[in-house]
């Protein structure tokens, strides 16, 4: 029963997502590592951890599209789940630093003592271990979004004003994570990581295994994404979706469709921020931040949600688009990314991959037939049951 | 009501208002196991208003409803009211646009509905079977395929009522299943839902007159929110005052 949900999750393109993301797995870390410097192509050492960011990027716009793609939950506080997996992380990382940091304690971190901790506080004791900081990476973010889901979908919080709690609960976080007396670093975070299970993070051995990490989790996450699209459980998510009182008349517990769906994004989106602090060297309450969230939308919006390849299109397209920007144009930016989002919400509404499925043709077809019925080429609106 | 046979549907001094509008007036009605109930009335006498009580969309202000004598309805959600065994067919025809028609009609057949035995769900060959026998009744074999979204109005009317039948309910609630079809699919649908009472208990809510008389069924005449005729569609028609606050208008 279990083997036929998982077989699948295999269907169609989906075999072919998770081959090339596990060549890709393979093929950078190793062109990195034994092709040698200057060959045309190697990928180079400051490319690694770069490109194995986007990859925790895709992974979250992956999850988002989970509950906004195909559950209609538009969460505008997705990067909250990220920094806490992220946290975690770094907590990890921190502990490892061990009597290596300035202040030369061996238990408490460089900011601790900076700011007259005697002890260490109680919900950083156990994050020395990797495997305890492991379960806390997908607890944590899992967790609150359990807790948040399980209050707004039983109140039938929905639409927007569901989307301005979530933004509101990531506000929130930022404000308290700012603050020093939580016990996260305050304004500054957590940085200066030394080493990952015993391995040199500035590495190029680590930084490629960090980044064929990241690859195998975002192909783990894209077959649990798939096993769930790709089932009953998935059409329901579509039918809570398209019309939600009419599947609560089917008899569907649609707030428990709702939280298992949030519930699975924030974890995925946990995982993906715990891949992502060792490769960027910080995780700081700026990861909190409203505007975060509201770019990992963009990014789905313009790969294409409802879709599963969508996202990880969206999420490497923009945030390569953004790397490049912010190298040649950098006050631009934020206007580039605003143009973008617009263009696509008004000429891609199913994003670019959304687009390219439907192939020219038949969007042309579409185009024309939309005109001759008033003009209205946005995707149909979903309907509410009467 | 009889402890030892009680109806499969009561109603007993329903109230129910809007901004203090009662649009359900001290309600009372009744279905029997295996009956085919026809309600009519004036636009805005609460006819989908009660079957929003029924089935759990709307919580009355007072009165009781009962389902098999004992269940309580104005204490259950629409999900667990859905699970008792009530259908409902929407007056706005809704089936899931984005799904094929197949699609919908396993999304409504009678299966837990938890999240993971959804996620775990294989369809049996009986599944299958059961699904391909419904999408004949609702003459729909040759669209399975297709999304709901390109069925015609009439097309999706019957989707929802195949739907209703995958969903195997003890009682159906149908609201304006003949609006806006042909007179042929119209006949069509009066046989199919005698064909449905044959097995289980229906109320059909419509305005079409001649539907009414193919369905042959008791006929209930609400108006203002309250019963105001009963009986065969000859007794109530010839009522002087269902002539003057419906049928003669
Ligand atoms: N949720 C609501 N909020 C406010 N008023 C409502 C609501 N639902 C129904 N009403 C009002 O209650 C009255 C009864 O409406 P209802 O839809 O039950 O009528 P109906 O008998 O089904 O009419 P029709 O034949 O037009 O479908 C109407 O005046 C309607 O405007
Ligand atoms: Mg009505």
């Amino acid at each position: 029963m279990i083997t036929k949900t998982l077989l699948r999750a295999f269907d169609g393109k989906a075999i072919w997502v998770v081959a090339i993301l596990l060549i890709i797995a393979v093929a950078v870390p190793a062109s990195n590592l034994y092709l040698p410097v200057g060959h045309p192509l190697r990928v180079a050492n400051h490319f690694v951890p770069l490109f194995g960011k986007y990859l925790t990027y895709a992974m979250l716009a992956l999850a988002l599209d989970l509950v906004w793609g195909y559950c209609g939950i538009l969460s505008l506080g997705h990067g909250a789940f990220f920094a806490l997996g992220g946290y975690a992380m770094g907590m990890y990382l921190m502990r490892q630093i061990g009597d290596r940091g300035v202040y030369a304690n061996p238990i408490l971190p460089d900011f601790m003592v900076f700011l007259n901790y005697q002890e260490l506080p109680w919900f950083w004791h156990g994050f020395d271990m990797f495997w305890f900081a492991a379960i806390m990476v997908v607890l944590v973010p899992g967790l609150l979004a359990f807790v948040f889901g399980w209050f707004a979908f039983r109140s039938r919080v929905t639409g927007v004003y569901l989307s301005i709690i979530t933004q509101a609960m990531t506000y929130a976080l930022l404000l308290a994570f700012f603050r020093n007396d939580m016990g996260f670093g305050g304004n500054n975070g957590l940085t200066d990581f030394k080493d990952i299970l015993g391995a040199p993070l500035q590495a190029d051995t680590t930084r490629a295994a960090l980044f064929a990490a990241s690859a195998i989790a975002l192909a783990l996450a894209f077959i649990v994404c798939s096993a769930i699209v790709n089932s009953k459980l998935g059409k329901v998510l579509v039918a809570v979706r398209d019309a939600e009182s009419r599947t609560r008349f089917l008899g569907y517990r649609v707030d428990n469709y709702k939280l298992f769906a949030f519930t699975a994004s924030a974890v995925m989106a946990g995982i993906a921020g715990a891949l992502y602090v060792p490769q960027v060297g910080i995780i700081n309450p700026g990861e909190f931040a409203p505007a975060n969230s509201i770019e990992i939308v963009i990014w789905t919006a313009v790969g294409g949600r409802g879709t599963l390849v969508g996202p990880i299109v969206g999420a490497v397209l923009v945030n390569a688009g953004k790397s490049w920007f912010t190298g040649v144009w950098p006050e631009f930016w934020l206007f580039a990314l605003g143009g973008l989002f617009v263009a696509v919400t008004l000429f891609l509404p199913k994003g670019i991959v959304g687009a390219l499925t439907q192939g020219w043709t038949a969007l042309k077809a579409r185009r024309t037939s939309a005109r001759a019925e008033g003009g209205s080429d946005i995707a149909p609106e979903p309907s509410p049951a009467e | 009501m009889d402890q030892n046979h009680p109806p499969l549907l009561y109603l007993d001094g329903v109230s129910v208002s809007f901004d203090g509008f009662k649009a359900i007036n001290n309600l009372s009605l009744i279905v029997q196991h295996g009956e085919l109930q026809a309600i009519i009335g004036p636009n805005g006498a609460g006819k989908t208003t009660m079957m929003d009580i029924v089935t759990g969309k709307t919580r009355p202000d007072e009165g009781e409803v009962f389902f098999t004598g004992d269940i309580d309805l104005t204490r259950l959600d629409e999900a667990a009211i859905a699970e008792l065994g009530i259908g409902r067919k929407f007056q706005k025809p809704t089936v899931f646009e984005s799904h094929t028609v197949w699609d919908n009609l396993e999304l409504a057949l009678k299966k837990p509905r938890g999240v993971f035995s959804a996620w775990f769900y294989n369809s049996s060959k009986e599944d299958e079977e059961r699904l391909e026998e419904i999408l004949a009744t609702i003459r729909l074999t040759v669209r399975r395929d297709e999304l709901a979204a390109n069925l015609s109005h009439g097309q999706k009317q019957w989707l929802e009522i195949g739907m209703l039948l995958a969903q195997d309910p003890k009682l159906l609630l149908v609201d304006e299943p003949v609006a806006g079809m042909t007179d042929a699919e119209t006949v069509e649908t009066a046989r199919l839902l005698k064909e449905i009472a044959a097995s289980r208990s229906v109320i059909v809510v419509e305005h079409d007159m001649s539907f009414i008389r193919d369905l042959a069924a008791r006929v209930t005449v609400l108006a203002e929110g309250s019963v105001l005729a009963q009986g065969s569609l000859d007794h109530v028609s010839a009522d002087p005052r269902v002539i003057e606050s419906y049928l003669g208008r």
